[in-house]
């Protein structure tokens, strides 16, 4: 589904790269987990790969579109839950959720029940003409998913979708996820929470100074890495205890 | 086009839910053309109607003097009072008591009869075939001078007024003692109308125009296409607060991975910001064609011009728009947007003549105004509101304020592209 070949970007006065000559392939319907410790490159990698950012060099397709040359077909492919909500305060639940729709060239009465649909599903229907300012952090999180995946995407990527939200909130968002992907959906997925993502993810990859340093099933790292129980301890291992503070 | 729609949805959404952007965008506006033109107003009547106190110090006690305080009072200008002394003026007008004291030398009136008699009879004997009858001392008199004490904190304009007025009534007395000098050395009868002393030069005030009817320009005729324009360029400011807003609220980021492309984006805030331009437009006409007049300020004509004055108002909201748009997409932040903003729109006002007109402005100033889109604007109102122009007759004006917009929105989106590529 996403074959990417010697990615690299080096932002403008920077001193190294953020990502550097990375080769990864991810299977259609894979749940992949981009794992690493603050400044990895993990947002980085994401951003080129949802058409925010430009590589310096390489190359990646997704389905088999080039992000050169099919760029408007590869941004109707994917979706992209963000770690900010990027919803509009002062708009409804439904109203975001009819003009984000829109933007992928829904419409009509298709649109609406979809909207509805998903707000049942994520618990938010009867807020579903309340103002965004007046939900609660988990409340706009489930939004912000809902807002990526109206147009049923074949490629979802999620840069941290479960952070600052309650554990309610976070069940109901995983639930959806594993749904979407029963459906179809290829997930692409970063998170500091390495539990969550040991349960979650079909695969995962520890990216560090921007080169990706393990791959695998999670089950199948922990095997390999002696004196491990669980994915934090082959994170650890792998990446060092070092602080990652970084500005 | 379903896009355009939606992106142009959200935008009414996002304006209309914002209530104290709404009174910013609108009343704001009509308070300052209610007050300028309130201002402006009252300014032409202080000249016209009320009296400005003054200082008057008489050290002459003569002719001269009376007829300088007759004139004073006859002018309907000032209101005279009168001082001991020169010091005594001087103080008062430095603490701001009066903006203005004259001071009339000692023997104005007695020097100045001497002065004038000298010269008639000067001029009088060379007429005469008797050559001995030409006095041959003069009297060696210094030019009398009468002083003008001004506050400081007056304005240059309206010093140069008072000089002018006070200049004319000195001459008029001049002129009138020169001619009662001739009149007692040519007849014994003092009654005897010998010269007409009514002015002969009169001025009368014409308007040009095309039609019999000619629309005298007052100060609301003046100040709602000005302002109106200040007003709509001022639009700049909350469009591009609202596109900032959208970069820090990270819903531009995931518009920017929609498939939707920038000018869509930029074409729904285009088409809400220009309707709210076109309402604040309809507002101030409304406020000078019905508000005015019931607060003793001139009515607002706009007989027969209502849809020249549309199409001007529309191209000239383009032109705020896309200078908006173009602002929005540069800055960062609001702390960049808003003051930059602002003082720009003051600067485009300033050297587009809203405040003091281009014909008054330095000869450089004058080349730049050409390029303020206030000024194709304000010069394209005033050719529909003063001079009765047609449609072919703004073509060139509302041509510039369309290729602004134009300009403007692309090096927006060549930007956002460039900064964004991928």
């Amino acid at each position: 589904m996403i074959q990417i070949n010697e990615l690299s970007k080096k932002y403008k006065g920077a001193d190294d790269f953020s990502v550097r000559n990375l080769d990864l392939t991810i299977e259609q319907g894979e749940i992949f987990g981009l794992l690493g410790p603050n400044g990895a490159g993990k947002t980085t990698l994401i951003s080129m790969l949802s058409s925010l950012l430009k590589p310096t060099s390489g190359n990646f397709t997704i389905d088999g579109l080039n992000y050169k040359d099919h760029k408007n077909q590869l941004k109707q492919l994917i979706g992209i839950v963000p770690q900010e909500y990027a919803l509009y305060p002062s708009l409804s639940a439904y109203e975001n959720l009819m003009y984000f729709g829109s933007m992928y060239g829904l419409k009509g009465q298709s649109l609406k029940d979809d909207v509805y649909m998903h707000l049942e599903e994520m618990g938010l229907l009867k807020f579903a003409h309340k103002k965004i300012h007046a939900f609660s952090g988990g409340m706009k999180r489930r939004i912000n998913l809902i807002s990526s995946i109206l147009h049923k995407p074949k490629v979802l990527f999620l840069d941290e979708p479960t952070v600052g939200v309650d554990v309610q909130s976070k069940n109901v968002i995983m639930a959806h996820l594993k749904e979407l992907n029963l459906s179809g959906t290829t997930i692409i997925y970063t998170s500091h929470h390495l539990n969550e993502a040991e349960q979650f993810c079909t695969r995962v990859g520890i990216i560090d100074h921007g080169s990706l340093i393990c791959l695998g099933k999670p089950k199948d790292l922990i095997a390999q890495e002696e004196n491990t129980e669980h994915l934090e301890e082959v994170f650890l291992a792998k990446t060092g205890k070092a602080l990652r503070d970084h500005a | 086009m379903h896009k355009l729609w939606a992106s142009t949805y959200k935008e009414f959404l996002l304006v209309t839910r914002d209530i104290g952007g709404l009174a910013v965008l609108f009343l704001m506006p009509l308070l300052l053309v209610i007050v300028i033109t309130t201002i402006q107003d009252n300014s032409f009547k202080t000249i016209k109607e009320t009296k400005l106190p003054i200082l008057l110090v008489d050290m002459d006690k003569g002719k001269v003097s009376k007829d300088i305080l007759k004139s004073l009072a006859d002018s309907k200008l000032f209101q005279v009072d009168t001082a001991a002394t020169d010091e005594e003026a001087k103080q008062q007008v430095l603490k701001g008591d009066y903006q203005l004291a004259i001071v009339i030398p000692k023997n104005l009136s007695t020097d100045l009869q001497i002065k004038i008699n000298e010269n008639v009879d000067g001029i009088l004997s060379k007429f005469s075939d008797n050559e001995e009858s030409i006095p041959e001392v003069k009297s060696q008199m210094m030019p009398k001078e009468v002083k003008l004490y001004f506050d400081p904190a007056t304005q240059q304009s309206f010093k140069s007024s008072v000089r002018s007025n006070i200049d004319k009534m000195i001459s008029k007395i001049e002129t009138e003692t020169i001619y009662t000098a001739f009149q007692e050395q040519l007849t014994d009868d003092p009654s005897e109308d010998i010269f007409e002393t009514e002015k002969f030069i009169t001025f009368t005030e014409i308007v040009p125009s095309k039609y019999k009817e000619a629309l005298i320009p007052n100060s609301t005729q003046h100040n709602i296409p000005a302002w109106t324009l200040f007003a709509i360029f001022f639009i700049i400011l909350p469009l591009a607060i609202n596109m900032v807003k959208e970069k820090n609220q990270g819903t531009f980021v995931r518009l920017r991975t929609n498939p939707v492309s920038y000018a869509t984006v930029l074409g729904g805030k285009t088409i809400v910001f220009l309707g709210v331009s076109l309402v604040q437009f309809t507002l101030m006409l409304a406020v000078g064609i019905f508000l005015f007049p019931l607060i003793g300020l001139p009515k607002l004509d706009v007989s027969g011009r209502l849809p020249l004055l549309f199409v001007v108002a529309f191209f000239a909201g383009l032109a705020a728009v896309g200078l908006g748009l173009l602002l929005g997409t540069v800055a960062k932040t609001q702390e960049q947007s808003a003051p930059f903003g602002a003082t720009f729109v003051v600067i485009l006002a300033a050297i587009g003549g809203v405040w003091v007109p281009v014909f008054a402005m330095p000869k450089f100033m004058q080349v730049l105004s050409n390029l303020s889109p206030m000024n194709w604007g304000l010069s394209a109102f005033y050719d529909v509101f003063l001079r009765n122009a047609t449609f072919i007759e703004i073509i060139p004006e509302i041509s510039l304020l369309l290729l602004f917009f134009v300009v403007t929105t692309l090096i927006a989106i060549i930007y956002n592209e460039r900064k964004n590529a991928v």
